[in-house]
């Protein structure tokens, strides 16, 4: 293999010859190695312009842009998706990230032009059945969740986070109460919640978790004082377990005359079977991708609507949807609102029709049918495997994901690492390692409503040989992982200490970021 | 069910070997009040057939850009996105992806999005850029926070020709912040945002093309930025003008914000869409968002990682550089694709395209009695004064099926001096005859 200046081996060397390719999986070059500035795939006129009206702001420097016509393109894109795993082509279990089923009629209807062809500032008289669709999604997700109203906007679940804690600031200081600056978080919380209170600048305090994984009420109240503005509680936990005492920690926050901020990440294990307000939430994001099916797209885009309270609906954001004369209308703006817009036009649209298709399909008794058939399956996985795994918190049943520690990894020499890349070898994505934190070596596993009997019973059987493969001393097979996968296991201290964010014409000087 | 594939027999087996006498024994943490204690008032599961019926009969409702003669833009463009884009990005392996946690297993997504970096870098003119964020308008207040990082100064001025919404977004994540300075917008003028700039800046943000479609001087802006201490950050809703216009990196930008949404991605009424944003190579460790690097495997093969992730929430929690725990993944891929079917060739002439069709429509309005276009300078979106209330003008154009722009009073509500402004874009799928159709209403409703 050939490598150039900076170390780095080169793409060209590479094709064709590396060990890590095969014959139907060959590495591929980057694009700018294969294309060229003069190649396109779009056919447009070259129109004459004349001085244009640019004002003398028109570019003088080249771009240096590589394109490929269109059969280049196709066999760029095509052999590049083979590098990935996706949840259509095998299992995914990976916790806290929801991967389950992504049914294609979501994209059909999202492409309609009706839908994906509308522009967000077009005459609300032209978009009446876009508003009506916003209309249905919020009754859906207020239904669901017995709550009094719902912010459409936010872009991804850690932004509904961001705006959720935006209104029960803007809450507290409607009450005068602005001098509230604490925010509790769990240990075992997700990092958004800490970043997102510190974002709005709370100050962070940490609640522990009890040994059983849940969240004790007593230390909620230890942690309760006049300065708190609120608490941030993900339920079901990150731990897979719902909080036994989510109702009286809701009523002591309460009393405190502070606000419940529910991280809803796990709505999907209680759909259609628990509606949060009946357990005191003010504010709750619902991940409308992982909850309700839109695909992920390798990390995105997202959508995280926020469900609100009663006592904090009059901070909801703009833009919502209300019944104007003949028609809907949209409010775009409201004269001294407390909160704005965070973000520009209306949010995620093309998430809101695919969500709501799968609303539509699965109705109100197939979602908590696939709640109860994710939680059925977690325990299933949880019971074939707890004799061989070490289960690190067995007082209570898992909910939609099943949490394993390594302590049964003790003295193999194999590393949660390890174990995850050996998966790899056997056809399946690790699952989520490492977290939550209050795990020491957590394996989190959720393998979601929508993996049959057959394909949970050949996970376990893997997992099971894997764990007896690793206490019998077989180190090899874990060290050595992966080894069939596109690359074996990447250097990532290379990666951060020596950044290289983007190509570099070869010959051009090194350019690595600092 | 048709999603779920366990039978009840099944079910039966696997509560046998969880050793439960149901599936409420799993729910058993859950307080007895709360579960199942309630009859949701919510349609039953639907077959495929009536799911879609039900979902056209909405989309029918509304009125397709593709229908009429359209020249809505202010933040948002209607371009042609190549049938070969939308077909790869439907593909299963794009698609159904997640993040790309475990590299040896993600390469496609992890090669896609360095390309992807480089291309926004070039574009840019910029040393280095991200992974994508959500949209242009959060990217800008996270741009704004950026900057405050790296100066640890407070003060910012936004321009009055950045679009309204994104100078509300930045409000509302700096909210009640007596160091934020917002400028009226002025339909004509750059206003006096260089006066603004003192020793306690940390950066000023303008828009080019600004909200007006007016071109602006950044050069001039850098200068008298950088000579305080304080950043340029430059913000642009039109990505396509790139292909035409100088690369703010190369007149001093030190951040540069996006919507990258023109470029192989849908209207979809707002979203989704994707932010860009691109920067200094010394400022790449309080940059938000993720970011995708070149390393080599346990072989010596070149791939890919996300990396420089301590700067994240998983890792930092509250002292992370931001909340965001995602990117634009597929947007990100649509834009890439599309980019790299133009390239450097076809990017140009896409530009060229649309400024040519721009120059056309300001031809055309320019000589209708009781219209006035306001620009001097433009890429493919411009401002017209006209003699009756916009809001109502535009209305009455939608009703003969012409979308004639965006009322400007409907981004300024309350602000008086706009109420006749109407903001129109044109592009590559503006068509003469499109033009010749607004001309004629326009000086029909006019007269």
């Amino acid at each position: 293999m050939s490598m150039n200046t900076q170390g780095r081996p080169t793409g060209v060397g590479t094709v064709g010859t590396a060990a890590s390719g095969s014959a139907l999986l060959p590495d591929e070059p980057l694009l700018f190695e294969i294309g060229d500035t003069e190649h396109s795939g779009v056919d447009l006129p070259d129109v004459d312009i004349g001085s244009g009206r640019l004002g003398g702001f028109a570019r003088k420097s080249a771009l240096d842009l590589a394109g490929l016509t269109e059969p280049e393109a196709m066999r760029h894109y095509v052999r590049l998706s083979r590098l990935n795993h996706s949840i259509d082509s095998g299992m995914y279990p990976l916790g806290s990230c929801t991967m389950k089923h992504n049914p294609r009629l979501n994209e059909k209807m999202a492409r309609l032009p009706g839908f994906s062809d509308i522009h967000p500032l077009q005459p609300v008289s032209t978009v009446q059945g876009a508003l009506e669709l916003m209309n249905q999604l919020s009754h859906w997700l207020m239904t669901l969740t017995n709550t009094a109203a719902v912010a459409l906007s936010p872009k991804a679940g850690a932004h509904g986070e961001l705006l959720g804690m935006m209104a029960i600031k803007a809450a507290q200081e409607a009450k005068g109460e602005a001098h509230r600056s604490v925010v509790l978080v769990p240990e075992s919380a997700h990092g958004t919640n800490p970043a997102t209170a510190a974002f709005l600048g709370y100050t962070v305090r940490a609640v522990p978790a009890r040994d059983d994984g849940t969240v004790d009420v007593a230390a909620v109240k230890a942690a309760l004082s006049p300065d708190v503005a609120a608490i941030m509680l993900t339920n079901p936990n990150t731990c897979g377990l719902f909080e036994p005492q989510v109702i009286e920690i809701a009523q002591a926050v309460h009393e405190a005359g502070a606000f419940f901020y529910c991280d809803g990440a796990n709505f999907n294990a209680i759909m259609g079977v628990v509606r949060p307000g009946d357990l005191g939430i003010d504010a709750m994001h619902i991940n409308l991708h992982k909850t309700f099916s839109t695909p992920h797209g390798g990390g995105g885009p997202g959508a995280g609507p926020v469900v609100l309270s009663e006592a904090l609906a009059p901070f909801a954001p703009v833009p919502f949807v209300r019944k104007g004369e003949g028609g809907l209308d949209m409010v775009e703006h409201i004269e001294g609102q407390a909160l704005g817009r965070v973000t520009a036009f209306h949010g995620q649209m093309g998430m809101y029709v695919r969500a709501l298709t799968y609303m539509l399909s699965h109705g109100a008794d197939g979602l908590a049918q696939a709640a109860e058939d994710a939680v059925l399956n977690a325990n299933y996985v949880k019971a074939r495997l707890q004799h061989l795994f070490s289960v690190p918190f067995p007082d209570y049943p898992t909910m939609h994901e099943a949490l394993f520690d390594d302590s049964f990894l003790k003295g193999t020499g194999v590393t949660t690492l390890d174990f995850a890349k050996a998966m790899i070898d056997e056809g399946f994505h690790p699952m989520t390692m490492y977290f939550p934190l209050v795990v020491h070596g957590a394996m989190l596993i959720e393998p979601t409503e929508s993996e049959s009997k057959q394909t949970l019973d050949r996970f376990c059987d893997v997992m099971a040989e894997l764990a007896n493969d690793a206490k019998a001393g077989n180190g090899e097979r874990f060290s050595a992982a992966p080894m069939k996968a596109p690359r074996r296991r990447l250097d990532e201290t290379r990666a951060a200490r020596q950044p290289i964010l983007k190509w570099e014409r070869p010959g051009d000087l090194p350019q690595a970021a600092e | 069910m048709r999603y779920l594939p366990h039978s009840d027999h099944e079910r039966a087996d696997m509560l046998g070997v969880i050793g439960a006498a149901d599936v409420e024994a799993l729910f058993s943490a859950v307080p007895q009040s709360a579960l199942k204690s309630f009859t949701l008032d919510l349609p039953a599961h639907s077959p495929e057939f009536l799911v879609e019926a039900h979902m056209r009969a909405l989309a029918k409702k509304n009125h397709a850009a593709g229908d009429g003669p359209f020249f809505v833009g202010a933040g948002a463009y209607r371009h042609h996105v190549p049938a070969t884009v939308d077909h790869l990005i439907q593909r299963s392996e794009w698609l159904t992806a997640y993040t790309p946690y475990q590299p040896e297993i993600s390469q496609g997504t992890l090669q896609m999005l360095f390309e992807f970096q480089t291309q926004v870098a070039k574009i840019t003119g910029m040393d280095v850029a991200n992974a994508s964020l959500y949209d242009g308008s959060t990217g800008t207040a996270e741009a704004v926070l950026m900057a405050r990082r790296i100066t640890r100064k407070s003060k910012i001025v936004l321009s009055g020709g950045l679009h309204p919404h994104y100078r509300d977004v930045v409000k509302a994540y700096l909210k009640d912040d007596a160091d934020l300075v917002c400028l009226s917008p002025s339909p004509t003028g750059q206003g006096d945002i260089l006066e603004q700039i003192d020793g306690n800046t940390a950066a000023i943000v303008i828009q080019t093309p600004d909200f007006y479609g007016h071109l602006r001087d950044l050069r001039t802006a850098a200068d008298a930025a950088h000579a305080q201490g304080a950043l340029l950050i430059v913000v642009i809703t039109e990505v396509v003008s790139l292909g035409l216009l100088e690369a703010p990196g190369a007149l001093g930008a030190d951040i540069v914000v996006a919507e990258g949404q023109s470029i192989g991605n849908a209207l979809n009424f707002g979203g989704p869409y994707l932010g860009l944003m691109a920067c200094k190579k010394e400022f790449i460790r309080q940059m938000p968002g993720r970011l995708c690097g070149e390393t080599v495997d346990a072989d010596g093969n070149r791939g890919f990682v996300l990396t420089l992730s301590t700067r994240e929430q998983h890792i930092r929690r509250e002292k992370a550089t931001s909340n965001i725990c995602t990117n634009s993944g597929l947007c990100a891929l649509a834009f890439s694709i599309h980019m790299a079917l133009l390239g450097e060739a076809g990017f140009v002439r896409l530009a060229r395209l649309n400024h040519a069709n721009a120059i056309l429509l300001a031809d055309a309005l320019a000589a209708v009695p009781g219209v006035e276009v306001l620009n001097q300078t433009f890429f493919n979106e411009m401002t017209i004064r006209v003699s009756q209330p916009a809001a109502a003008l535009v209305e009455q154009l939608a009703r003969r099926g012409i979308l004639a722009g965006v009322p400007a009073s409907r981004l300024l509500p309350g602000d008086p001096d706009v109420d006749h402004l109407i903001i129109l874009a044109a592009t590559e799928l503006t068509t003469e005859a499109d033009i010749s159709a607004l001309v004629a209403a326009l000086t029909e409703e006019l007269a």
